[in-house]
């Protein structure tokens, strides 16, 4: 097809979705007038039933748990695919960049992006940890934290190069760490069976509302979702980061 | 008001659409692609809120703190944003495989590599 046929093709497809999208939002309630029956009842439960202040955790890992399951295995899947698909193929091999080159060093970097990196690095693990442990009481969780964590790895290798990088994340315990997260999910899930009620019923004991420790199974969940995000990130960069540094092409 | 929310979740969706349609480029169609997607992030935060609503998170309000806005859109939002990720990723990674075999990204020129 031409860029032109394409086009009018294009416009006619857009002119009638813009029809249809228009009549559909048009039928909306007008914005910010009012909110479900589900959304104000989870509002004024949420708090009183699993003792979190964060009410989107809540819904996140306890009432629409089962979403969040599939959602990581969503996760889960695309990294295992995108490792599948950036694997050294038959006629690729992996050479570490200093191969090339024995007998001279890699330049270090300059004192002061290896400063910022240091400051950088252990900032971005604080505050990722922070963000997983306070999920249930502010904005925040194992999702938001895991990317935070898996970009202190990659703040380390802007201020250091690619073989400390890869000391400081050993493939193995990357892709355990990615599994582990995805099957803790349904190890918490599965307490809820052994317990004699549903499968991700909240089982464990609440605690106090405002506490860290408090909502039964949702910091827990936190935990394992934040485990297998900041792993799942992780190989997902250094996947990219292996094209350039590592995958060669066998030049025939 | 509902006009201008809705209408940019509209646009956003369709100048996405229409970066993919007319791209030269695959990392420029994954990023239009990542675009239309986000439409779907401002309707799903615009059908939650409420006018003059706070976050959905009860910690240290005032005394009178009126309506929050709907938690549950936001945790929706929260899943689209993993999802969008991952596709992303994965794209970005397909789009890598294909610059090695066909030594191009444009997308009209692929067609000539086709074996």
């Amino acid at each position: 097809m031409s860029r032109r046929a394409r086009l009018v093709f294009f416009a006619v497809a857009a002119a009638g979705l813009a029809v249809t999208l228009g009549v559909g939002l048009a039928g909306l309630p007008s914005f910010g007038s009012q909110l479900t029956a589900y959304a104000r009842m989870l509002n004024e439960l949420a708090s009183p039933q699993r003792h979190v202040t964060d009410v989107v955790s809540a819904i996140t890992f306890d009432y629409r748990g089962i979403d969040t399951l599939f959602e990581e295995f969503i996760l889960l899947a695309a990294v295992a695919g995108i490792s599948v698909l950036l694997r050294p193929l038959s006629d690729e091999s992996r050479q570490l960049p200093e191969d090339k080159a024995p007998n001279r060093k890699i330049p270090p970097p300059s004192p002061a992006v290896w400063l910022l990196a240091v400051l950088l690095s252990s900032l971005l693990t604080l505050i990722g940890l922070e963000t997983i442990t306070h999920g249930v009481l502010t904005p925040g969780g194992g999702f938001q934290a895991g990317v935070i964590l898996a970009s202190a790895i990659y703040v380390i290798y802007l201020g250091t190069n690619y073989a400390t990088v890869e000391r400081f994340q050993p493939d193995p315990l990357l892709e355990a760490s990615d599994g582990v997260g995805a099957f803790g999910y349904v190890v918490i899930g599965l307490l809820g069976l052994l317990a004699g009620d549903v499968f991700l019923s909240n089982v464990v004991g609440l605690g106090v509302t405002g506490n860290l420790i408090a909502g039964g199974t949702i910091p827990l969940l936190n935990l394992v979702v934040g485990v297998e995000v900041a792993g799942g990130f992780a190989i997902l960069a250094s996947e990219f980061l292996d094209q350039t540094a590592v995958i060669r092409t066998e030049r025939r | 008001m509902s006009v201008l929310a809705y209408g940019v979740v509209a646009w956003l969706f369709l100048v996405g659409i229409y970066g993919v349609v007319t791209s030269r480029n695959l990392i420029h169609m994954v990023v239009c692609l990542s675009v239309a997607q986000s439409a779907t992030d401002v309707l799903l935060l615009e059908i939650g809120y409420r006018t003059g609503g706070h976050a959905p998170v009860f910690v240290s309000l005032p005394t009178h703190p009126g309506p929050a806005v709907d938690a549950v859109m936001q945790a929706l939002a929260l899943t689209d944003v993993v999802v969008g990720a991952a596709v992303t990723a994965l794209l970005l990674a397909l789009v890598v495989q294909v610059h090695k075999r066909a030594g191009t990204l444009d997308p009209d020129a692929l067609r000539a590599t086709r074996d």
